[in-house]
């Protein structure tokens, strides 16, 4: 944090994506940073944050991203430089903003930062925003290293200045949350008053009102079609696209982003320095054509090495269709022509493994013998890991009582579900009590649909769950529809007291900005009452009577009933690091096997502070990983673990 | 400045384990003094999800000469330090070759279905008679318990660093590690990481002494 914020110009330092692309940002001078927090894109907020005291900057973790988009806008509309970070689904969240945005234009220098996630590492989805960039028609880059992590950013704020209008960069997983070296720039203090300026004409970008308005369409796309004829100009001349290699290659590998880093190695590891040439895009939309061209007509086969959906492949494509005569004709390789496979994301291995299919050349690696012993013994020693609920974990109780819940009321009643540590609910750490997931706030719009199926027969119970910063995000509109609407539904809140999947960053209901400064907060279940439904709090600790509220509103019949499951995330910073209960196993009185309840607390409640003993048939107690929730206190029905207050 | 050859280049290091174990400052903290002494480190890890109680892993490569890609090609770590035993196997399978050196906690994490009983996990001389066949070194060290005695078992990541300068090419100091510490952590956690490291790289050369 401090090397971002702090470090000299000048100074080599390793540094992560993420942090890179937030010292460049500094550097630029910005003063105006918003975004919802998503892996991996977070620290980027989370370390300008840190800064912006130092820094005289204003840094919001908003709402959701089209709001983050919003007020990032507001600041370049006002003079000030401005950022809005999210990960990709959030782009989505903020498109339809983002097409007005790029219609009318920026003043300031406003910058789009998406990172993504090829492989869905921490996604439900391998979303690419790329394409926004093609079909909202303003400028995309991509950085291929971290130094350029930082000056691209920089650089994007000069370029968003010089055509007026928002600029995105991509980055993804393996460029975020990768480390590398770097040589930092210089910050250089800047101080702007912000003064929007409307009194001018219509099409006056810089003092007229900012607005996009349907008599204006057409001139507004010719001048923003115009921005983009200029940008083209600008990347046929920019460093950060390089190429190195032979001047006629066998091959030309094009390539961008962490692909690039990739695709270097993959031509180290196979020795064809002097068969391949690499060209590195920067800059991925639009295209500059004579680069492009001069390198085309330099080699009869081109590979396309890039993350995500073939964007830049089908792009090179077009581009060589339409100057065919110049360039001639190509054989090409890639996602979407193969061999690259078009799903999951790329490494040095997959690259190498399609240069040496074109090459017709073996791959290097372990030797066979090691290789299938390591394997045997691997799938002997290693069992499979799959996600699950931290230790104290309040989701594990919550679906606890909500899967008990539902297989009581026997009407196969069924959760409708999102985005958020509490997806695990889908798998058995939450039971398998999750039965739709999709994106943001949908658990509850698609209960709400659910809930009005009564009159074609249906008799299911129907619930929701959303998180507590996802309930901001987006259920609020879901959960107005479903009271307005007469939706016959329950929607859980788990309130664990933050943004936990993504590092615990604060939202409306929290007391405390990104920074740790003190906000007034929005109360949920005030906002829920205010909307028409009827609320109940109750702690999904507090087992028993919890559980039977649940009953009970399963039992009402019609009408949205919210549940508000209050309990802090076993990581938040009131918690991490503190026991509850001091936890123990009567060694005397769990008969293991031999109980009736037949291992609920391991077989079935599985939370990792827990150990099964195949050789003693008994549950013990994880010392290091137990956190003394206490719940499986009360899941044990012989009274075997015992809890007792911390002294 | 005249950087120590390594034995390769890049010299490719994995520190795997579970989530929630330190295996990110553990990297960075490498990243950072191999920086300071010069050195090119690239590190490639995930973070997110896969810290509930999933495999993690940091990839970190260490050169005079470049960057190179966050991810390591397949069999060609040179070295892997292990928080976690079994995760040891699913990382050499894909990583390790017979040249590969490993360092690994003895504390097992068990994986729910363990946990559940669906699967077994296994037992310490089953991993040492694995290890012993598929790395050309192992060091076990049972890191956790020794960090609980510390006063907190997640300084067996730290420990871990400290196994490492014992016996690995990589110019690691306790001086260097000091350094690093102060770039990255308050003062006041200082002292009792430098324990950890120590230990650690006493446990090793306790070790090498005795063989």
């Amino acid at each position: 944090m401090s090397v971002v914020t702090k470090g000299a110009k000048g100074d080599r330092v390793l540094m992560m994506g993420n942090d890179a692309i937030a010292r460049g940002a500094l550097e630029a001078g910005v003063k105006v940073v918003a975004g919802y927090p998503g892996t991996p894109s977070s620290e980027i907020l989370q370390t300008l944050a840190q800064a912006a005291d130092e820094h005289g900057l204003y840094v919001e973790w908003s709402a959701n991203e089209k709001v983050g988009l919003e007020v990032a806008a507001a600041a370049s509309f006002a003079g000030l430089r401005s950022m809005a970070v999210m990960k990709q689904v959030g782009v989505n969240v903020a498109s339809d903003f983002l097409l007005h945005l790029a219609e009318y234009g920026t003043r300031a220098g406003m910058v789009l930062v998406s990172c993504e996630d090829p492989g869905a590492l921490s996604s439900t989805n391998e979303g690419d925003s790329r394409p926004y960039a093609k079909m909202m028609e303003f400028p995309l880059v991509e950085p291929g290293d971290f130094q350029e992590a930082q000056d691209m950013t920089k650089w994007c704020f000069e370029l968003s200045e010089e055509i007026r209008n928002v600029v995105m960069l991509r980055s993804v997983t393996r460029m975020s949350h990768a480390s590398g070296n770097l040589t930092l720039g210089e910050i250089k203090p800047s101080y702007k008053k912000a003064d929007f300026k409307f009194e001018g004409g219509f099409m006056d970008q810089l003092t007229g009102p900012a607005l996009t308005f349907p008599s204006l369409v057409e001139p507004m796309h010719q001048r923003q079609l115009a921005k983009l004829g200029r940008v083209r100009e600008i990347f046929e001349t920019c460093p950060f696209n390089t190429y190195t290699g032979p001047a006629q290659p066998e091959l030309l590998l094009i390539s961008s982003s962490a692909a690039y880093m990739y695709s270097r190695e993959a031509i180290h590891m196979l020795g064809l320095e002097n068969e391949v040439g690499l060209l590195k895009l920067g800059t991925t939309w639009p295209l500059p054509p004579q680069l492009l061209k001069r390198h085309l007509a330099s080699s009869s086969k081109v590979l396309v090495v890039e993350e995500g959906t073939p964007f830049l492949e089908d792009n090179v494509k077009a581009l060589t269709a339409d100057s065919a005569e110049q360039v001639g004709i190509k054989k090409f390789y890639g996602r979407s022509s193969g061999p690259l496979l078009p799903t999951n994301e790329l490494n040095p291995d997959l690259v190498a493994g399609a240069l040496a299919d074109i090459f017709k050349l073996s791959l290097p690696g372990a030797p066979a013998d090691y290789a299938k012993k390591a394997a045997g013994l691997a799938t002997e020693n290693a069992p499979a890991r799959a996600l699950t609920f931290c230790p104290g974990c309040p989701h594990r109780a919550s679906y606890w009582l909500i899967n008990q819940a539902l297989k009581l009321d026997n009407r196969r009643g069924f959760l409708c579900g999102d985005i958020g540590c509490y997806t695990l609910g889908a798998i058995s750490c939450g039971f398998n009590a999750l039965k739709t997931s999709h994106a943001m706030g949908s658990g509850t719009g698609v209960a709400s649909g659910f809930g009005k199926l009564g009159q074609f027969g249906m008799d299911q119970p129907v619930m929701a769950i959303c998180g507590d910063s996802t309930f901001f995000h987006a259920v609020m509109p879901a959960l107005v529809n479903a009271v307005h609407n007469n939706s016959d539904m329950i929607l859980v809140v788990v309130d664990n007291s933050g943004t936990a999947m993504t590092g615990f960053q604060p939202h409306p209901g929290t007391p405390l900005d990104a920074a740790g400064n003190a906000l007034p907060t929005v109360d949920i279940a005030k906002l829920c009452e205010a909307i028409g439904a009827e609320v109940v709090i109750a702690d999904p600790f507090e087992m028993e009577a919890t559980g039977q509220t649940i009953l009970d509103l399963l039992d009402q019949k019609g009408g949205v009933r919210v549940l508000i499951l209050r309990q802090a995330c076993a990581l938040s910073p009131g918690k991490k690091g503190k026991k509850l209960f001091d936890m123990e196993l009567d060694q005397k009185i769990c008969m293991g096997t031999d109980c009736g309840c037949n291992r609920l607390c391991t077989r079935v409640f599985r939370c990792p502070g827990l150990i099964w003993d195949p050789q003693e048939q008994k549950t013990k107690i994880d010392e290091v990983i137990c956190v003394g929730c206490g719940v499986c206190a009360s899941i044990c029905p012989s009274g075997a673990i015992k809890k007792s207050e911390v002294a | 400045m005249s950087l120590k050859q390594l034995s390769a280049d890049p010299y490719n290091i994995i520190i795997t384990g579970v989530g929630g174990q330190g295996n990110v400052l553990a990297s960075r903290l490498l990243g950072q003094i191999l920086t300071r002494e010069g050195y090119w480190a690239t590190i490639g890890e995930t973070f997110g999800a896969s810290q509930r109680g999933g495999s993690v892993m940091s990839h970190l490569r260490i050169s005079s000469q470049s960057a190179w890609s966050p991810q390591i090609p397949r069999g060609r770590a040179h070295f892997v330090i292990s928080l976690e035993p079994s995760e040891t196997f699913r990382v050499l399978a894909a990583y390790g070759n017979p040249q590969t050196l490993v360092i690994w906690n003895t504390r097992p994490i068990h994986p729910v279905s363990v946990i559940a009983g669906e699967a077994a996990y296994p037992s310490h001389q089953e991993v040492v008679k694995g290890l012993d066949q598929i790395s050309a070194k192992h060091w076990p060290l049972d890191a956790t318990s020794h960090a609980q005695k510390l006063g907190n078992p997640i300084l067996g990541n730290i420990m871990m660093i400290g196994a490492l300068s014992a016996v690995s090419e990589l110019p690691i100091t306790p001086e260097l590690f000091e350094d690093a510490l102060r770039q990255m952590m308050p003062a006041s956690k200082i002292p009792i990481n430098l324990q950890a490291f120590n230990l650690g790289r006493g446990e090793i050369l306790k070790i090498n002494g005795a063989a």
